[in-house]
């Protein structure tokens, strides 16, 4: 909930300085914590405008789009797999191979491709609301 | 089975067990370490910690079992529980984690605003959760009593006594230690084993027909039968009997057994030539499992897809799955964790099937004999035999005890965090102690008194009624601004109530045996989770003043990256 109720707005002038924790989590090799810093710009979103919403719609929907997508080639990919074995009585070892072993690799790399996805989402709507 | 290394080896077990978590007690100190373990735990540590937890019971034995008794559609279970986690990772991972609550009744209070809604999801917790413990107690007995003969209730109450000692005393922070153990004992404890029985399968000529339908005998066997059963056979069939086979008692008679079904009473022998296809046996007293009372053969399409609904969107509803992602410190930690987690049970998963495989070829019997879950744990002393056979029988042993003790942990400490929260009277480190007791001392008393429901259907049971229960309100709650308080509780009662209801009746033998009817209340899934959502979504729409009035902001919170957040998060 918002607790701060004024309606100031800021204007950002600066250049984003969002490359400063970029560069340093690409030399750690990790990511920095959840922390609100004295030098991040108000944005919209923080005092909970209309445009504010707006914005977070549209990660949402993006989002959404990403997850969706893989869910689709999930379901493509498994959904057909009992309606084949089942029409094909006589491909038991085929069975076997898919379901034993040849499944767990594509999910994995689907995982990847998602979370590869979803962060550029992120990294690419930070840079948004940050350069306004 | 040789007891004498097994019993150290799970001595051995236990004993780690409580010592790894006595180092977690050392450095748990608030409430917050006990719930989420102040949120510090890191994306390999959890990962790891994530599946030693899920690795259950069903999965360390109960999937080589089904698998060997009904063949490959089996190996659905496996490829359900790892896709499970890839539509977590899809809808929830990120924004669950951001959501910022210590638990489901905690989301659906964060999302909702309404205690109602919050209350009703406890209990489905607490349902789930204690559903889900009933089969890990079960199994644990059973472990137990094909080692050494122990009586059914001492396994499942051993195990009992260690969890509740360790949860009670260094909650979150001592489990992510155990678990992240557990998992790689576990995964030690099939793959030695595995490899050994690879090559003994490899030295012995590598024979092929595990895959054959139906499985055979590949050596002349005799099988003692424990329990009365039922065969029912496709083509007549010639074994010796000793014993009594449809009411009359034979001693060493060649009998040539006609199609059809036959009773065999317990106690009776049977000997099977070398290549006899292995009968399909029907317990008598009363089918408890959904799987089981359906044949390989008669198992249909819609059972199938009903597994698949089950297991990929269950997964994000189970209570002990879901506290673990609130451990991770940040969105994007909770993200790359969930791909480790992919990694890591995937891996794991491609164990069972060997078991059953060779399941299938060295120990058929076991579908005749009483419990297939022994599958795993009987086929290095069937394989190999004498000294090393039993050493690594008493690894297996080990990692299943590991299988129990990780699941039941963090189920009961799911449990006990909701019982803390919402049942007793004040929250506090002593009250979680008195929860942990509560939420591990009702099962137990369950599956002492009722008994006997497979491993693998149990849980399947639990993954039902979590993907029409809580899916639909994790999925809508975070993705749909007009989701309001009464459609999410409509929802998760009309969902999780049908599903419930309906796994219920099926156990309790309601509708009769090849009905389409039983098809539809043993493997719920297809029509109660669509059913859930829709109660969820009309209901809402049906009532739209009553959407919570910060729905804007909760939403900005759960999916805005972390670097955004300032006074939102406040």
């Amino acid at each position: 909930m918002p607790q701060d109720h004024t309606e100031r707005r800021v204007v950002v002038t600066g250049p984003p300085r969002q490359t400063l924790p970029h560069a340093r989590l690409r030399s750690r090799g990790r990511y920095p914590q959840a922390s609100s810093g004295p030098y991040r710009p108000r944005t919209e979103i923080d005092e909970q405008t209309t445009l504010g919403h707006t914005y977070v719609r549209s990660l949402m929907r993006t989002q959404l789009r990403a997850a969706l997508t893989v869910f689709a080639v999930l379901g493509l990919l498994v959904g057909p797999l009992p309606l084949l074995f089942a029409a094909m009585p006589d491909t038991r070892r085929l069975e076997w191979a898919v379901l034993g072993f040849g499944l767990y690799v594509p999910l994995v790399l689907l995982a990847r491709w998602y979370v590869r996805r979803a962060e550029r989402n992120e990294r690419d709507f930070v840079r948004l609301v940050e350069d306004r | 089975m040789n007891s004498s290394y097994a019993i150290p080896a799970v001595a051995l077990v236990v004993v780690a067990t409580v010592l790894v978590g006595a180092f977690g007690l050392r450095i748990s100190r608030t409430t917050s370490d006990f719930y989420v373990a102040s949120r510090t735990v890191g994306p390999r540590l959890n990962a790891t910690a994530i599946s030693g937890e899920y690795l259950s019971a069903a999965s360390f034995l109960g999937i080589a079992g089904l698998v060997l008794v009904q063949g490959p559609d089996m190996l659905w279970y496996p490829v359900g529980y790892t896709a499970g986690y890839l539509v977590l990772l899809l809808f929830v991972a990120a924004p669950l984690r951001r959501s910022g609550a210590y638990t489901l009744p905690d989301f659906a209070e964060a999302r909702l605003g309404s205690q109602a809604v919050r209350r009703l999801a406890g209990a489905f917790v607490v349902g789930v959760g204690w559903l889900y413990l009933l089969p890990q107690l079960q199994g644990a007995g059973l472990t137990l009593t094909v080692l050494t003969g122990a009586p059914d209730w001492l396994g499942g109450v051993i195990v009992a006594v260690v969890v509740t000692a360790t949860v009670a005393a260094g909650g979150m922070r001592s489990i992510t230690f155990v678990q992240a153990f557990q998992y790689w004992l576990k995964l030690t404890a099939l793959l030695v084993p595995a490899l050994f029985l690879v090559l003994t399968w490899q030295s012995d000529g590598a024979p092929r027909h595990a895959f054959d339908e139906p499985a055979s005998f590949r050596e002349q066997r005799v099988v003692r039968v424990d329990d009365s059963i039922d065969l029912k056979l496709d083509r007549p069939l010639s074994v010796t009997v000793t014993g009594t086979v449809d009411g009359r008692s034979h001693t060493g008679t060649r009998l040539e057994l006609t199609a059809g079904s036959h009773h065999i009473e317990r106690g009776t022998r049977l000997t099977f030539a070398r290549g006899a296809p292995v009968p399909e046996a029907e317990r008598s007293g009363g089918d408890l499992s959904p799987s089981q009372a359906e044949s390989r053969e008669e198992r249909p399409l819609y059972a199938t897809y009903g597994l698949i609904l089950a297991t990929f969107l269950g997964t994000m509803g189970l209570p002990h799955v879901v506290v673990r992602f609130y451990t991770s410190p940040h969105g994007v930690a909770a993200r790359r964790t969930t791909v480790a987690v992919l990694g890591l049970i995937g891996a794991f998963y491609l164990l069972p099937p060997v078991y059953g495989a060779l399941g299938r070829l060295y120990a058929p019997e076991l579908t005749l004999t009483g419990d297939p879950d022994a599958a795993v744990l009987l086929l290095p002393d069937r394989m190999i035999g004498g000294v090393g056979g039993d050493l690594l029988g008493a690894l297996v042993a080990g990692g299943a005890f590991a299988a129990f003790l990780s699941t039941a942990s963090g189920l009961t400490m799911a449990v006990a965090g909701v019982l803390t929260q919402d049942v007793l009277p004040s929250r506090g480190v002593r009250h979680f102690r008195l929860g942990t007791v509560l939420a591990m001392a009702v099962p137990l008393a369950a599956s002492v008194l009722v008994g006997g429901l497979p491993v693998a259907d149990a849980v399947g049971l639990a993954f039902a009624v979590s993907a029409s229960s809580f899916c639909p309100l994790l999925v809508l709650g975070i993705w749909w601004r007009r989701l309001t308080p009464p459609g999410a509780a409509a929802g998760m009662l009309v969902g999780g109530g049908s599903a419930l209801l309906a796994v219920a009746a099926t156990m309790a033998g309601y509708p009769g045996e090849g009905a389409a009817l039983h098809a539809l209340l043993a493997w719920p899934a297809l029509w109660s989770v669509p059913l859930g959502f829709l109660t969820m979504i009309l209901v809402s729409v049906a009532t739209p003043g009553r959407v919570p009035p910060g729905t804007a902001a909760v939403l900005a919170r759960f999916h805005l990256p972390e670097e955004l957040r300032t006074e939102v998060t406040a």
